[in-house]
Protein backbone atom coordinates (compact mmCIF):
# COMPACT_ATOMS: atom_id res chain seq x y z
CA UNK A 1 0.00 0.00 0.00
CA UNK A 2 1.15 3.53 -0.79
CA UNK A 3 0.64 5.87 2.17
CA UNK A 4 0.89 9.66 1.88
CA UNK A 5 1.31 11.52 5.15
CA UNK A 6 0.95 15.31 5.14
CA UNK A 7 2.34 17.01 8.23
CA UNK A 8 5.47 15.53 9.75
CA UNK A 9 5.26 16.30 13.44
CA UNK A 10 5.21 13.83 16.31
CA UNK A 11 2.13 12.10 14.95
CA UNK A 12 2.93 12.10 11.25
CA UNK A 13 6.53 10.99 11.69
CA UNK A 14 5.58 8.14 14.04
CA UNK A 15 2.94 6.82 11.61
CA UNK A 16 5.40 7.15 8.74
CA UNK A 17 8.07 5.09 10.51
CA UNK A 18 5.60 2.39 11.54
CA UNK A 19 4.14 2.08 8.05
CA UNK A 20 7.58 1.94 6.45
CA UNK A 21 8.71 -0.73 8.95
CA UNK A 22 5.64 -2.76 8.01
CA UNK A 23 6.80 -2.76 4.43
CA UNK A 24 4.51 -0.13 2.92
CA UNK A 25 5.55 2.55 0.49
CA UNK A 26 5.52 5.82 2.45
CA UNK A 27 5.71 9.41 1.24
CA UNK A 28 5.80 12.37 3.63
CA UNK A 29 5.02 16.00 2.79
CA UNK A 30 5.91 18.87 5.11
CA UNK A 31 6.47 22.57 4.62
CA UNK A 32 9.63 22.40 6.72
CA UNK A 33 12.62 20.60 5.17
CA UNK A 34 14.04 20.09 8.66
CA UNK A 35 11.08 17.93 9.62
CA UNK A 36 12.86 14.96 8.11
CA UNK A 37 14.95 14.95 11.31
CA UNK A 38 11.89 13.66 13.18
CA UNK A 39 11.69 10.71 10.79
CA UNK A 40 15.33 9.86 11.48
CA UNK A 41 15.36 10.35 15.23
CA UNK A 42 16.42 7.12 16.94
CA UNK A 43 16.67 5.30 13.61
CA UNK A 44 19.85 3.49 12.52
CA UNK A 45 19.53 4.74 8.93
CA UNK A 46 18.28 7.88 7.20
CA UNK A 47 14.66 8.12 6.01
CA UNK A 48 15.43 8.05 2.33
CA UNK A 49 18.11 5.36 2.78
CA UNK A 50 15.37 3.16 4.20
CA UNK A 51 13.27 3.83 1.11
CA UNK A 52 11.00 6.56 2.44
CA UNK A 53 10.02 9.56 0.32
CA UNK A 54 10.11 13.12 1.59
CA UNK A 55 8.80 16.21 -0.20
CA UNK A 56 9.10 19.76 1.04
CA UNK A 57 6.01 21.78 0.20
CA UNK A 58 2.78 23.38 1.34
CA UNK A 59 -0.16 21.07 1.80
CA UNK A 60 -2.62 23.24 -0.14
CA UNK A 61 -0.40 23.36 -3.23
CA UNK A 62 -1.60 20.81 -5.75
CA UNK A 63 1.89 20.65 -7.26
CA UNK A 64 3.33 19.66 -3.87
CA UNK A 65 0.66 17.00 -3.32
CA UNK A 66 1.33 15.61 -6.80
CA UNK A 67 5.10 15.65 -6.25
CA UNK A 68 4.48 13.64 -3.08
CA UNK A 69 2.45 11.15 -5.11
CA UNK A 70 -1.15 11.83 -4.07
CA UNK A 71 -2.46 10.46 -7.37
CA UNK A 72 -1.03 7.02 -6.49
CA UNK A 73 -1.94 7.04 -2.80
CA UNK A 74 -4.05 4.23 -1.35
CA UNK A 75 -4.14 5.92 2.04
CA UNK A 76 -3.86 9.58 3.04
CA UNK A 77 -3.14 10.95 6.51
CA UNK A 78 -3.74 14.65 7.24
CA UNK A 79 -1.65 15.39 10.32
CA UNK A 80 -0.47 19.00 10.05
CA UNK A 81 -0.76 21.26 13.09
CA UNK A 82 -3.78 23.07 11.59
CA UNK A 83 -7.28 21.60 11.95
CA UNK A 84 -8.62 23.61 9.03
CA UNK A 85 -5.69 22.69 6.80
CA UNK A 86 -6.22 19.02 7.64
CA UNK A 87 -9.94 19.18 6.93
CA UNK A 88 -9.43 20.93 3.59
CA UNK A 89 -6.63 18.67 2.32
CA UNK A 90 -8.46 15.54 3.44
CA UNK A 91 -11.44 16.59 1.35
CA UNK A 92 -9.13 17.33 -1.59
CA UNK A 93 -7.65 13.82 -1.27
CA UNK A 94 -11.10 12.30 -1.07
CA UNK A 95 -13.00 14.28 -3.69
CA UNK A 96 -10.37 15.27 -6.21
CA UNK A 97 -7.93 12.38 -6.07
CA UNK A 98 -10.38 9.68 -4.95
CA UNK A 99 -7.96 8.31 -2.36
CA UNK A 100 -9.63 5.25 -0.94
CA UNK A 101 -8.64 5.62 2.69
CA UNK A 102 -8.44 9.12 4.12
CA UNK A 103 -7.77 9.78 7.80
CA UNK A 104 -7.67 13.24 9.33
CA UNK A 105 -6.44 14.44 12.69
CA UNK A 106 -8.61 17.22 14.17
CA UNK A 107 -7.87 18.65 17.61
CA UNK A 108 -11.16 20.50 18.05
CA UNK A 109 -13.86 17.99 19.08
CA UNK A 110 -16.72 20.06 17.63
CA UNK A 111 -15.23 20.28 14.15
CA UNK A 112 -14.10 16.65 14.34
CA UNK A 113 -17.64 15.51 15.16
CA UNK A 114 -19.32 17.51 12.42
CA UNK A 115 -16.89 16.47 9.70
CA UNK A 116 -17.13 12.86 10.86
CA UNK A 117 -20.89 13.13 10.34
CA UNK A 118 -20.17 14.35 6.81
CA UNK A 119 -18.26 11.15 6.06
CA UNK A 120 -14.64 11.98 6.90
CA UNK A 121 -12.70 9.55 9.07
CA UNK A 122 -11.56 11.87 11.83
CA UNK A 123 -9.38 11.18 14.83
CA UNK A 124 -9.71 13.66 17.66
CA UNK A 125 -6.87 13.34 20.21
CA UNK A 126 -8.57 15.90 22.45
CA UNK A 127 -11.75 13.87 22.67
CA UNK A 128 -9.77 10.70 23.30
CA UNK A 129 -7.86 12.43 26.10
CA UNK A 130 -11.08 13.75 27.65
CA UNK A 131 -12.66 10.30 27.69
CA UNK A 132 -9.60 8.56 29.11
CA UNK A 133 -9.03 11.22 31.75
CA UNK A 134 -12.67 11.19 32.82
CA UNK A 135 -12.64 7.42 33.11
CA UNK A 136 -9.42 7.55 35.12
CA UNK A 137 -10.85 10.21 37.45
CA UNK A 138 -13.95 8.09 38.04
CA UNK A 139 -11.70 5.11 38.77
CA UNK A 140 -13.28 3.14 35.91
CA UNK A 141 -9.87 2.57 34.40
CA UNK A 142 -6.38 2.66 35.75
CA UNK A 143 -3.27 2.69 33.64
CA UNK A 144 0.33 2.11 34.54
CA UNK A 145 2.63 4.66 32.96
CA UNK A 146 1.39 6.38 29.81
CA UNK A 147 -1.98 5.30 28.45
CA UNK A 148 -2.14 3.74 25.03
CA UNK B 1 -29.98 42.15 6.93
CA UNK B 2 -27.74 40.40 9.49
CA UNK B 3 -24.16 39.83 8.34
CA UNK B 4 -21.44 37.86 10.13
CA UNK B 5 -17.94 38.84 9.01
CA UNK B 6 -15.04 36.60 10.00
CA UNK B 7 -11.71 38.42 9.99
CA UNK B 8 -11.28 42.08 10.90
CA UNK B 9 -8.36 42.88 8.64
CA UNK B 10 -8.58 45.74 6.18
CA UNK B 11 -11.26 43.98 4.17
CA UNK B 12 -13.39 42.84 7.09
CA UNK B 13 -13.22 46.10 8.99
CA UNK B 14 -14.08 48.26 6.01
CA UNK B 15 -16.90 45.97 4.99
CA UNK B 16 -18.25 46.27 8.52
CA UNK B 17 -18.14 50.05 8.34
CA UNK B 18 -19.85 50.15 4.97
CA UNK B 19 -22.59 47.80 6.05
CA UNK B 20 -23.19 49.64 9.33
CA UNK B 21 -23.43 52.90 7.37
CA UNK B 22 -26.12 51.21 5.28
CA UNK B 23 -27.92 50.29 8.50
CA UNK B 24 -27.30 46.57 8.41
CA UNK B 25 -26.72 44.61 11.59
CA UNK B 26 -23.27 43.07 11.66
CA UNK B 27 -20.90 41.08 13.83
CA UNK B 28 -17.18 40.96 13.10
CA UNK B 29 -15.14 38.11 14.57
CA UNK B 30 -11.40 38.64 15.08
CA UNK B 31 -8.94 36.18 16.62
CA UNK B 32 -5.93 38.45 17.10
CA UNK B 33 -6.25 40.18 20.51
CA UNK B 34 -4.33 43.31 19.48
CA UNK B 35 -6.32 43.77 16.29
CA UNK B 36 -9.54 43.02 18.15
CA UNK B 37 -8.84 45.75 20.71
CA UNK B 38 -8.40 48.31 17.92
CA UNK B 39 -11.51 47.27 16.05
CA UNK B 40 -13.65 47.01 19.17
CA UNK B 41 -12.98 50.66 20.02
CA UNK B 42 -14.87 51.67 16.92
CA UNK B 43 -17.35 48.86 16.41
CA UNK B 44 -18.05 48.21 20.12
CA UNK B 45 -20.53 45.38 20.63
CA UNK B 46 -20.48 44.52 16.92
CA UNK B 47 -16.98 43.08 17.36
CA UNK B 48 -16.42 39.68 18.97
CA UNK B 49 -13.13 38.13 19.98
CA UNK B 50 -12.46 34.54 18.99
CA UNK B 51 -11.38 32.05 16.36
CA UNK B 52 -14.10 32.18 13.74
CA UNK B 53 -13.42 28.63 12.63
CA UNK B 54 -14.51 27.38 16.06
CA UNK B 55 -18.16 26.39 15.83
CA UNK B 56 -19.09 27.79 19.24
CA UNK B 57 -17.65 31.17 18.28
CA UNK B 58 -19.77 31.22 15.13
CA UNK B 59 -22.80 30.15 17.15
CA UNK B 60 -22.18 32.87 19.74
CA UNK B 61 -22.13 35.37 16.89
CA UNK B 62 -25.57 34.13 15.83
CA UNK B 63 -24.57 32.44 12.58
CA UNK B 64 -27.86 30.54 12.57
CA UNK B 65 -29.81 33.70 11.89
CA UNK B 66 -27.26 35.28 9.52
CA UNK B 67 -28.50 36.34 6.08
CA UNK B 68 -24.94 36.56 4.84
CA UNK B 69 -21.60 35.22 6.05
CA UNK B 70 -18.40 36.80 4.79
CA UNK B 71 -15.17 34.84 5.38
CA UNK B 72 -12.29 37.24 4.91
CA UNK B 73 -9.45 36.02 7.08
CA UNK B 74 -5.91 35.91 5.75
CA UNK B 75 -5.91 32.10 5.60
CA UNK B 76 -7.59 30.36 2.71
CA UNK B 77 -8.09 27.09 4.59
CA UNK B 78 -9.91 29.00 7.33
CA UNK B 79 -12.09 30.81 4.79
CA UNK B 80 -12.95 27.54 3.07
CA UNK B 81 -13.84 25.83 6.33
CA UNK B 82 -15.91 28.74 7.65
CA UNK B 83 -17.82 28.96 4.38
CA UNK B 84 -18.41 25.24 4.28
CA UNK B 85 -19.82 25.02 7.80
CA UNK B 86 -21.82 28.23 7.35
CA UNK B 87 -23.58 26.79 4.34
CA UNK B 88 -23.76 23.10 5.12
CA UNK B 89 -24.08 23.04 8.90
CA UNK B 90 -25.90 26.27 9.63
CA UNK B 91 -27.89 26.60 6.41
CA UNK B 92 -26.68 30.11 5.54
CA UNK B 93 -27.67 30.59 1.91
CA UNK B 94 -25.43 33.53 1.08
CA UNK B 95 -21.74 33.06 1.72
CA UNK B 96 -18.94 35.14 0.31
CA UNK B 97 -15.33 34.01 0.78
CA UNK B 98 -12.06 35.72 0.19
CA UNK B 99 -9.43 33.76 -1.68
CA UNK B 100 -6.03 35.15 -0.71
CA UNK B 101 -3.97 33.03 -3.06
CA UNK B 102 -5.59 32.69 -6.50
CA UNK B 103 -3.99 29.27 -6.83
CA UNK B 104 -6.30 28.09 -4.05
CA UNK B 105 -9.41 29.06 -5.99
CA UNK B 106 -9.70 25.47 -7.26
CA UNK B 107 -10.05 24.24 -3.66
CA UNK B 108 -12.86 26.69 -2.97
CA UNK B 109 -14.64 25.45 -6.08
CA UNK B 110 -14.02 21.78 -5.30
CA UNK B 111 -15.61 22.19 -1.87
CA UNK B 112 -18.54 24.17 -3.17
CA UNK B 113 -17.50 27.52 -1.73
CA UNK B 114 -18.89 30.00 -4.22
CA UNK B 115 -18.45 32.82 -4.77
CA UNK B 116 -14.80 33.02 -3.78
CA UNK B 117 -13.19 36.31 -4.63
CA UNK B 118 -9.83 37.82 -4.24
CA UNK B 119 -10.18 41.55 -3.69
CA UNK B 120 -12.00 44.04 -1.56
CA UNK B 121 -13.73 45.78 -4.42
CA UNK B 122 -15.09 42.53 -5.74
CA UNK B 123 -16.56 41.68 -2.35
CA UNK B 124 -18.18 45.06 -2.19
CA UNK B 125 -19.70 44.58 -5.62
CA UNK B 126 -21.15 41.25 -4.60
CA UNK B 127 -22.67 42.72 -1.49
CA UNK B 128 -24.16 45.49 -3.55
CA UNK B 129 -25.65 42.80 -5.70
CA UNK B 130 -27.09 41.06 -2.65
CA UNK B 131 -28.46 44.26 -1.21
CA UNK B 132 -30.55 46.08 -3.78
CA UNK B 133 -31.33 48.81 -1.21
CA UNK B 134 -27.77 49.95 -1.61
CA UNK B 135 -29.11 51.66 -4.72
CA UNK B 136 -26.90 49.97 -7.27
CA UNK B 137 -27.30 46.58 -8.87
CA UNK B 138 -24.92 44.98 -11.34
CA UNK B 139 -27.21 43.49 -13.93
CA UNK B 140 -24.56 42.26 -16.30
CA UNK B 141 -20.78 42.24 -16.40
CA UNK B 142 -19.02 41.68 -19.70
CA UNK B 143 -15.39 41.54 -18.61
CA UNK B 144 -14.04 40.62 -22.03
CA UNK B 145 -15.86 43.47 -23.68
CA UNK B 146 -14.99 45.68 -20.69
CA UNK B 147 -18.61 46.76 -20.35
CA UNK B 148 -21.14 46.53 -17.57
CA UNK B 149 -24.83 47.23 -17.23
CA UNK B 150 -25.97 48.62 -13.92
CA UNK B 151 -29.23 49.68 -12.36
CA UNK B 152 -29.35 52.78 -10.17
CA UNK B 153 -32.06 54.39 -8.14
CA UNK B 154 -32.39 58.15 -8.61
CA UNK B 155 -32.22 59.57 -5.10
CA UNK B 156 -34.19 62.65 -4.10
CA UNK B 157 -31.70 65.50 -3.78
CA UNK B 158 -29.33 63.96 -6.33
CA UNK B 159 -27.83 65.87 -9.25
CA UNK B 160 -29.80 63.74 -11.66
CA UNK B 161 -33.30 64.20 -10.17
CA UNK B 162 -35.36 66.52 -12.35
CA UNK B 163 -32.80 66.76 -15.16
CA UNK B 164 -33.07 65.78 -18.80
CA UNK B 165 -30.86 62.87 -19.82
CA UNK B 166 -28.65 65.08 -22.02
CA UNK B 167 -28.04 67.36 -19.02
CA UNK B 168 -27.04 64.61 -16.62
CA UNK B 169 -23.34 65.30 -17.13
CA UNK B 170 -22.49 61.64 -17.50
CA UNK B 171 -18.94 60.81 -18.53
CA UNK B 172 -18.12 59.60 -22.05
CA UNK B 173 -18.43 55.84 -22.14
CA UNK B 174 -21.74 55.74 -20.29
CA UNK B 175 -25.27 55.71 -21.67
CA UNK B 176 -28.74 55.64 -20.13
CA UNK B 177 -30.51 52.80 -21.90
CA UNK B 178 -33.75 52.57 -19.96
CA UNK B 179 -35.81 54.35 -17.31
CA UNK B 180 -38.16 52.35 -15.08
CA UNK B 181 -41.02 54.28 -13.49
CA UNK B 182 -44.36 53.31 -11.93
CA UNK B 183 -44.07 49.67 -12.92
CA UNK B 184 -43.27 50.48 -16.55
CA UNK B 185 -40.19 51.36 -18.51
CA UNK B 186 -39.09 53.32 -21.54
CA UNK B 187 -36.01 54.02 -23.58
CA UNK B 188 -35.28 57.69 -23.03
CA UNK B 189 -34.23 60.33 -25.53
CA UNK B 190 -31.89 63.15 -24.62
CA UNK B 191 -34.95 65.24 -23.72
CA UNK B 192 -36.48 62.73 -21.28
CA UNK B 193 -36.49 64.01 -17.72
CA UNK B 194 -35.28 61.69 -14.94
CA UNK B 195 -37.24 61.89 -11.69
CA UNK B 196 -36.42 61.01 -8.11
CA UNK B 197 -37.49 57.42 -7.47
CA UNK B 198 -36.86 56.28 -11.05
CA UNK B 199 -34.69 53.22 -11.65
CA UNK B 200 -32.21 53.93 -14.40
CA UNK B 201 -30.34 51.32 -16.41
CA UNK B 202 -26.97 52.32 -17.79
CA UNK B 203 -24.33 50.68 -19.90
CA UNK B 204 -20.80 51.72 -18.92
CA UNK B 205 -17.19 51.18 -19.70
CA UNK B 206 -15.52 49.38 -16.80
CA UNK B 207 -14.17 51.86 -14.26
CA UNK B 208 -16.79 54.56 -14.64
CA UNK B 209 -19.07 53.23 -11.95
CA UNK B 210 -18.20 55.63 -9.15
CA UNK B 211 -18.29 58.74 -11.33
CA UNK B 212 -21.71 57.72 -12.66
CA UNK B 213 -23.14 56.61 -9.32
CA UNK B 214 -22.41 59.94 -7.63
CA UNK B 215 -24.70 61.76 -10.07
CA UNK B 216 -27.64 59.69 -8.84
CA UNK B 217 -26.89 59.71 -5.10
CA UNK B 218 -28.30 62.17 -2.57
CA UNK B 219 -25.61 64.84 -2.27
CA UNK B 220 -26.56 65.78 1.28
CA UNK B 221 -25.86 62.26 2.59
CA UNK B 222 -22.93 61.45 0.34
CA UNK B 223 -19.85 60.20 2.18
CA UNK B 224 -17.06 62.74 2.38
Amino acid sequence: MFVLIVGCGRVGSAIANSMLAEGHEVSVLDEDAEAIALLERGQPQGWEERGGRFTEGTALEIEALLAAGIDQADAFVASTDGDNTNLVIAQIAQRRFNVERVVVRVLDPARARWYAEQGLQTVCPTQTAIELLEAAVRGQIRFEGVSG
Amino acid sequence: MYVVIVGAGKVGWNLARELIAKRHEITVIESDPVRFAVVEQELEHSAQYGDGSELWVLERAGIERADLVVAVTGDDEDNILISQVAREKYGVTRVVARCNNPRNLQHFELLGVKPAISATDLILRLIEHEVPKYGLVHLLDLPEERLEIIELEVAPGSDAAGRAVKELGLPDGSLVISVLRDGGGFVPTGESVVQAGDEVLLVLDVGLESSVTERFADRSSAPA
